[in-house]
């Protein structure tokens, strides 16, 4: 079985981020930027999947341009097999990556696609669903265990809702969408960096693949979210209760 | 809470041109039921349609089966003036909220009765649902809106919430919206509240050591009649179950008074907390980044502040 990961390339996530001055979105010039911890929560999935003798191969793929292929580098260090680049502006929304995704898939033949649960720049959480949706595939989103069984074709994913754990089955081939606690990621080894610089990327373009990229959606403005008024430290309990009391009103 | 926002959406809201003369607004709002009753989120989604323009009828979906379904359906009818039909889909398929067949009923339903959006609670059960439907009917959704600026320009968290993205929706179908998890309509009263719509939060971090520890939180909880939260260093470490996990990609809450115990105040946690009314935190490091966010700091053991507050702090009204 074929596993195809999708990467992000994001601004890293202890960076603190700068709104431009124009409003028009956020600072990523001389920032730096990683893979979307979510993405290699999913690709660590796959390798431990291809690990356990239930997979042949890994395939990561990434959307944007050409600085995306450094995310791709770091999955094949990782332990990917092979990388696919589709060159496009930056800031895809996620309908025009599914519906990219959906052409790939068709190439690719993967009996599973694994995906982080959403990008921490965006922060949408609707890329695996809509991939899922245009396939026709099973979904089992905010993954934090799956078990696969071969034999019976099914993937077994406990998923993290809001009332706690909740378990699904799901018929292979599926669309699974990581969080957090799924698994901790490896990291690239010295010799694995070195090893994936001859591994294989594949680029295609939007229309090599037949897909018009058009977005419904247009970002108007980014700005700051209200600042909130400074605070006081306290020195006491019972400063803190008569505060809250006499003060807040909270008690 | 509740009450400020909807006045705050109110104010906002103004009358727009439409760009279609002809389609005026309509709106389906996916509902989730529990016990007979609708959930309260659900109606905070109904209350949504009405910040999206000022004459749109709301049609609420609800699917499962069984009496409950029915008894869900018949209050559901009478709950808000806005909701001008109940549609009811009673069906096996529909016993537990999965994603597959939920999103080709409403795919099906919209269809039939061009609404000219839908709205769900941006809950686990609409982030798993609403992208789902949107990519079946082709059309970009437009998840955890903060503020609605008219039927086509919404307000969303981006960056952890470090920033605010204005997003305007440029096509020509319709579009799904899943409403912001900060508009509350009721609180649950029944034994601890549900920490999505708790008016007062405990919140332990990993400096509670130990599950054992924990407790101390519940007890504290319990006593301002709160709800309890966690950071996601502690329900990593296991003290505490993952649905009581605040942040980023836990939950989002805003209550009346948050408090933070042993916290260090990562911007991820922060995402989760930082629009609560009043937010109180305890940490032994004067430096913790909670502070920043604080409006009442105490530098200082929680081990020892902790059992002073279970002490003078007044009973429960």
């Amino acid at each position: 079985m074929k596993i195809m990961v999708p990467v992000k390339r994001v601004v890293d996530y202890a960076v603190k981020i700068r709104i431009k001055p124009d409003k028009s979105g956020v600072e990523t010039q001389n920032v730096k930027m990683s893979m979307n911890p979510f993405c290699e929560i999913a690709l660590e999935e796959a390798l431990k999947i291809k690990e356990s003798g239930l997979a042949k191969e890994v395939v990561a793929v990434t959307m944007g341009p050409s600085n995306c292929v450094d995310t791709l580098r770091t999955g094949l260090a990782m332990g990917a097999d092979r990388g696919i680049h589709v060159e496009a502006a930056r800031d895809l929304v996620p309908l025009s990556v599914a519906k990219v995704l959906k052409k790939l898939v068709e190439v690719e033949n993967p009996g599973l696609l694994i995906l982080g649960k959403q990008a921490i720049d965006d922060d949408c959480n609707q890329t695996g669903q809509m991939i899922a949706a245009l396939l026709g595939w099973p979904q089992g989103t905010f993954a934090s265990k799956v078990v696969l069984d071969k034999e019976k074709q099914v993937a077994t994913v406990d998923r993290e809702v809001d009332g706690g754990l909740e378990t699904l089955c799901l018929d292979l081939p599926a669309v699974i969408t990581t969080d957090l606690r799924l698994n901790q990621p490896r990291y690239a080894t010295l010799p694995n960096i070195m090893k994936a610089k001859s591994k294989p990327i594949k680029r295609y373009t939007p229309e090599e693949l037949n897909v018009e990229i058009k977005s419904d959606l247009e970002v108007v403005q980014v700005t700051e979210p209200p600042k909130r008024k400074a605070g006081v430290i306290l020195s006491s309990v019972d400063e803190l209760i008569d505060k809250l009391k006499n003060e807040a009103h909270v008690i | 809470m509740a009450s400020r926002l909807l006045l705050q959406n109110l104010s906002k809201r103004h009358l727009l041109r439409s760009t279609f003369a002809s389609r005026s607004a309509s709106t389906l709002v996916l509902a989730e039921h529990e016990g007979g009753s609708i959930k309260a989120q659900s109606l905070s989604a109904v209350v949504a349609a009405n910040s999206l323009s000022q004459d749109n009828p709301v049609s609420l979906l609800l699917a499962g089966s069984g009496s409950s379904l029915h008894q869900a359906a018949e209050k559901a009818a009478t709950c808000h003036p806005s909701i001008s039909q109940v549609l009811v889909a009673d069906s096996e398929k529909f016993a537990y909220p999965l994603a597959e067949p939920w999103a080709k009923l409403i795919q099906l339903v919209q269809l039939k009765g061009d609404y000219s959006h839908v709205i769900a609670t941006s809950d686990s059960f609409g982030k798993s649902i609403l992208p789902r439907a949107a990519a079946l009917l082709d059309v970009s959704p437009v998840t955890d809106v903060v503020d609605i600026n008219g039927p086509r320009q919404f307000i969303r968290p981006i960056y952890a919430g470090n920033a605010l993205c204005t997003v305007r929706y440029t096509g020509a179908n319709p579009y799904s919206v899943g409403k912001s998890r900060f508009m509350k309509l009721s609180s649950q009263d029944t034994g601890r509240p549900d920490l999505g719509s708790a008016k007062i939060v405990v919140t332990g971090g990993r400096a509670l050591k130990s599950a054992e520890n924990f407790k101390m939180i519940e007890k504290l909880a319990e006593k301002l009649g709160a709800a309890v939260g966690a950071t996601r260093a502690a329900v990593d470490a296991g003290f505490v179950p993952n649905d009581l996990q605040v942040g980023q990609t836990g939950k989002i809450v805003a209550p009346e008074l948050y408090m933070a115990f042993g916290v260090s105040g990562a911007i991820q946690h922060l995402a989760g907390m930082k629009d609560s009314k009043i937010i109180v935190a305890v940490n032994k490091d004067s430096d913790a980044p909670i502070f920043q966010v604080a409006d009442y700091g105490l530098v200082g053991d929680l081990f020892e502040v902790i059992p002073e507050l279970l002490e003078k702090l007044p009973e429960k009204k």
